[in-house]
C-alpha cells in the first residue's frame, strides 16, 4: 500500500502539485499503476490542496479513469455512428459472446477487458477497435477473430 | 520492428546499386489501422534484403481514406500513388520494380496515377488542409517552405487590431460546430484588460464521424501552433493550451514535438520570431469525457475539474480559464488563421456562399465507398458530396439517411440531398453542419434504433448539471424502447416530441439541447420505422 502512495505522491510532485494537472496526474498515475487505486485519492487531495470529494469526483467524472485493475489486455471497440453505420455493433456482440462477458467487463480468468469507446477518429476506415493502444481499422469477422486469438481468448 | 511515427526517413543499411527511390507512406492513425506501418516495415525489409537504398517519408494523410495504405513513389519528380496495399502485397510491387521507381511500375494493378490529379484530390479546394499529406509533418523547414508562417510575418507587420479586423473581414466562424464568428470573439478578448488572457483550443473531436482535427494535428501541427501564436499576439494572450482528446495518442506526440521544435526556433517562447512578445504553448490530454468538447466543461477540465457545464454569461471571452479572458476556438478555426492572414481577408471570403464564407473539410464517414476528408468551398450540396465524391454506400445498397455534424446532428434522407453545405441552409431544414462529419447509412439502418442511441449516448456522457438533460436522455431511451416494442406507439411518440422540446429549450448546453435533432429527424423523415407492424419482420435479428 505503501508503495502506492509513494507513487502518486512522486507522480504529484513531478506536476508541481498543481491541481490544474489533476487530469494529467491521474493519467501519470493510472499509466504506473494500471488503475488508479482508492488509496491514491487522499493522497493526491493532500497533495494538491484539494478536498478528497473533488479528487473522487474529478476520478469518477472521466471514462478513462480505472478503478479496478484491467484484465492483461483491453479491446476497445467502437460503438459510435459511423462503425454502427458498417456494422460495428455485430463485431460487439460476436465479441461478447465469444469472451462471455458484456462490454464493460472484464474476463474472469482476468485476460481480457472488453470496452466500448465512442469514436476513435477512424471513421472513413470503421469500424475501429483498439487493442493495448494498436488500431484497426476496417474491422472484420477474421480480423476480429486474429484479435481475440492474439489476446489470448 | 516497427517504425514510430517519427522515424521520417528510413534508409535500408547498404549503401545501394543504383538510385535511391523516394517513397511516401501516410504515418496518420487512420492509415496505420489499416496497416501503413506494415506496409513501410515490409518495404525498408525488402530493400535491406536486396540491397537497394529507398527513402521512405512518412507523411500526414492525403485523405482518400478508402486507398490507404496509400504507397506514393516519386518518378520522374512526380508523385504517383499505389493503393491500397496490403503488407503482404509489398512483394508484388517490389517486384514490379518499386526500387527503380520508373515509369514501368505504372502497369502495376493498383496504379493510380500521379496522386494529386486522382479526382477526389483535385476536385478539393485545399487552403486549410494545403500542406497535409504532402510534407513531412514535424519538418519545420519544409512547412516554411510550403508557405508556412507567411501569416504570422503578416500579423507581426499589422497592429493586434488589424488582424483581428483581417479574421473579422474573412468570415471566418467557428468550425467547432455553433458557427460563430471568430473574429468577434477575438475582439471581445482583445477589448477586455486583463494581466493574463488565454488561447485555448478544443481539440476534443469527440463526434462520430469526424476526423479533421485528428488529421491535421498529426499531418500538419505547425499551421495549428502558427494559428494559435497569431490569435495570442492578436488578443495579448502570452499563454495557448490545446485540450486533444485521449483517443488520439498520435495526435498529443506529434504536437508536442511540433511545439518542442517551435520553441527551438524562436517561433514560440518569451520572444516570438524577435518580436519582444511571448506566447507559449501546452498539450493537455482528455480523459473520455465527450462533453468537454463543450467549451465551458473543457475549461472546468482544463482546470483539473469535473468537465460540468458552466452557465453563461459570463463568456468565456469576459471570463475563461482560470476566470481571465480567453478565446476558445475549434483547431480548424485556428487552423484557418494563417491562410486568412498570409492570402487576404479577401481571399478567403471570396470562397463560399451566404453567411458561410471560405472553405469547409467536409469528412465522409461511415458506410461510404470513397470515406475520406474533402475541403470545399461551402455551398456544394449533400448529394454531390454522398453520391459523386463519396460514391454512394460501400456495401452497394441505397442510402438511407445521412447523419451530418456528428452524433447531436439530425438524419436527413435522400429528400434532403439538394441541402447546400452551409450553416443556415442546415438551420432551415432542422440540421446542423457541426464539425461537418457525415455519416451515411444504408437501406439496413433502423432509425428507431438510432432514435434510442441518440438518447442512450446523451445519458452516458451527460454532465449531470440540467436537468433537461440528465434525467430527460435516460426518459427518451426508454419511452423509445416501448414505442420500438409497440407499446402504445401513438402516446409515447407524442411523449418523446414533448421531451425533445423541453430538452432543446431547456438544457444548459449543446448535449441535451441538441440531442433532439438525431430523435426527431429520425421520428419525422422515417416515422415507418417507429411502428411495430413495420418492424415485426426484424425481431428475429
Amino acid at each position: 500500500m505503501a508503495a502506492i502512495e509513494d507513487t502518486a505522491r512522486t507522480i504529484a510532485a513531478e506536476y508541481g502539485n498543481r491541481p490544474d494537472a489533476l487530469i494529467e496526474i491521474l493519467h501519470a498515475v493510472q499509466a504506473a499503476l494500471g488503475y488508479v487505486p482508492e488509496a491514491v485519492v487522499p493522497v493526491l487531495a493532500d497533495a494538491l490542496n484539494l478536498s478528497r470529494a473533488e479528487v473522487h469526483g474529478v476520478v469518477t467524472f472521466y471514462h478513462d479513469f480505472r478503478r479496478e485493475p484491467a484484465g492483461r489486455h483491453v479491446l476497445k471497440m467502437c460503438r459510435a455512428e459511423a462503425c454502427q453505420a458498417m456494422g460495428g455493433e455485430a463485431l460487439v456482440a460476436r465479441a461478447e459472446d465469444r469472451l462471455g462477458i458484456a462490454c464493460g467487463s472484464t474476463s474472469a480468468d482476468g485476460r481480457i477487458t472488453l470496452e466500448p469507446i465512442y469514436c476513435l477518429g477512424l471513421c472513413a476506415t470503421a469500424p475501429s477497435a483498439m487493442l493495448d493502444g494498436q488500431l484497426v481499422g476496417r474491422l472484420t469477422v477474421p480480423k476480429l477473430d486474429a484479435l481475440l486469438k492474439d489476446a489470448g481468448a | 520492428m516497427t517504425i514510430p511515427f517519427f522515424t521520417r526517413t528510413q534508409r535500408a543499411a547498404n549503401p545501394g546499386n543504383g538510385k535511391t527511390a523516394r517513397l511516401f507512406i501516410s504515418g496518420d492513425a487512420a492509415a496505420v489501422a489499416v496497416g501503413a506501418d506494415g506496409v513501410a516495415t515490409a518495404i525498408a525489409h525488402a530493400a535491406a534484403t536486396a540491397g537497394r537504398t529507398v527513402d521512405i517519408t512518412r507523411i500526414g494523410s492525403r485523405g482518400m481514406l478508402w486507398l490507404e495504405p496509400l504507397v506514393e513513389v516519386e518518378i520522374a519528380g512526380v508523385r504517383h500513388g499505389f493503393g491500397p496495399i496490403e503488407p503482404a502485397e509489398v512483394a508484388q510491387l517490389v517486384n514490379a520494380g518499386l526500387f527503380n521507381a520508373d515509369t514501368s511500375l505504372l502497369a502495376h494493378p493498383r496504379s493510380l496515377g500521379p496522386v494529386d490529379k486522382i479526382g477526389y484530390f483535385a476536385r478539393q479546394t485545399r487552403l486549410t488542409f494545403a500542406r497535409c499529406g504532402l510534407i513531412d509533418p514535424l519538418s519545420q523547414e519544409a512547412y516554411r517552405a510550403n508557405g508556412g508562417y507567411k501569416g504570422l510575418e503578416r500579423a507581426l507587420s499589422l497592429a493586434p487590431a488589424g488582424t483581428v479586423d483581417e479574421v473579422t473581414k474573412s468570415g471566418l466562424r467557428g468550425r467547432g460546430g455553433a458557427g460563430f464568428p471568430t473574429g468577434i470573439k477575438w475582439k471581445t478578448v482583445h477589448d477586455t484588460a486583463a494581466e493574463q488572457k488565454y488561447i485555448v483550443c478544443n481539440a476534443d473531436e469527440g463526434d462520430s464521424g469526424t476526423f479533421a482535427d485528428r488529421m491535421l494535428m498529426e499531418g500538419d501541427p505547425f499551421v495549428l501552433i502558427e494559428g494559435m501564436t497569431i490569435a495570442g499576439l492578436a488578443v495579448g494572450a502570452s499563454k495557448g493550451f490545446i485540450y486533444v482528446r485521449s483517443e488520439y495518442p498520435h495526435a498529443i506526440a506529434v504536437l508536442r514535438s511540433a511545439i518542442a521544435t517551435a520553441r527551438k526556433a524562436g517561433l514560440l517562447g518569451g520572444d516570438v520570431a524577435a518580436s519582444k512578445r511571448a506566447f507559449d504553448l501546452e498539450v493537455r490530454t482528455g480523459a473520455g469525457a465527450y462533453v468537454c468538447g463543450e467549451e465551458t466543461a473543457l475549461l472546468e477540465s482544463l482546470e483539473g475539474r469535473r468537465g460540468v457545464v458552466r452557465a453563461k454569461p459570463p463568456l468565456p471571452a469576459h471570463r475563461g480559464l482560470f476566470g481571465k479572458p480567453t478565446v476558445i476556438n475549434n483547431v480548424l478555426s485556428l487552423a484557418a488563421v494563417p491562410f486568412i492572414l498570409a492570402e487576404g481577408a479577401k481571399t478567403y471570403f471570396d470562397y463560399g456562399v451566404g453567411r458561410s464564407r471560405g472553405t469547409m473539410p467536409i469528412q465522409l464517414a461511415g458506410n461510404i465507398k470513397r470515406g475520406g476528408l474533402f475541403e470545399t468551398a461551402f455551398g456544394m450540396t449533400l448529394g454531390e458530396l454522398v453520391d459523386d465524391i463519396g460514391g454512394g454506400t460501400a456495401t452497394g445498397r441505397p442510402v438511407k439517411a445521412v447523419q451530418v455534424g456528428g452524433p447531436l446532428g439530425a438524419y436527413f434522407p435522400r429528400a434532403l440531398f439538394d441541402t447546400p453545405f452551409d450553416y443556415e441552409a442546415f438551420a432551415a431544414r432542422d440540421g446542423l453542419i457541426g464539425h461537418a462529419g457525415v455519416v451515411v447509412f444504408d437501406d439496413t439502418a433502423d432509425m428507431a434504433k438510432q432514435a434510442r442511441f441518440a438518447f442512450e449516448f446523451c445519458a452516458i456522457e451527460s454532465c449531470g448539471k440540467c436537468t433537461p438533460c440528465r434525467i430527460g436522455s435516460t426518459r427518451g431511451a426508454e419511452t423509445i424502447a416501448k414505442v420500438m416494442a409497440g407499446e402504445q406507439p401513438d402516446t409515447h411518440l407524442a411523449l418523446v416530441t414533448d421531451l425533445c422540446n423541453t430538452m432543446k429549450f431547456g438544457s444548459l448546453c449543446a448535449l441535451g439541447g441538441f440531442t433532439p435533432y438525431p430523435v426527431m429527424s429520425a421520428l419525422n423523415h422515417f416515422p415507418e420505422d417507429f411502428r411495430r407492424s413495420k418492424r415485426l419482420p426484424q425481431a428475429a435479428e
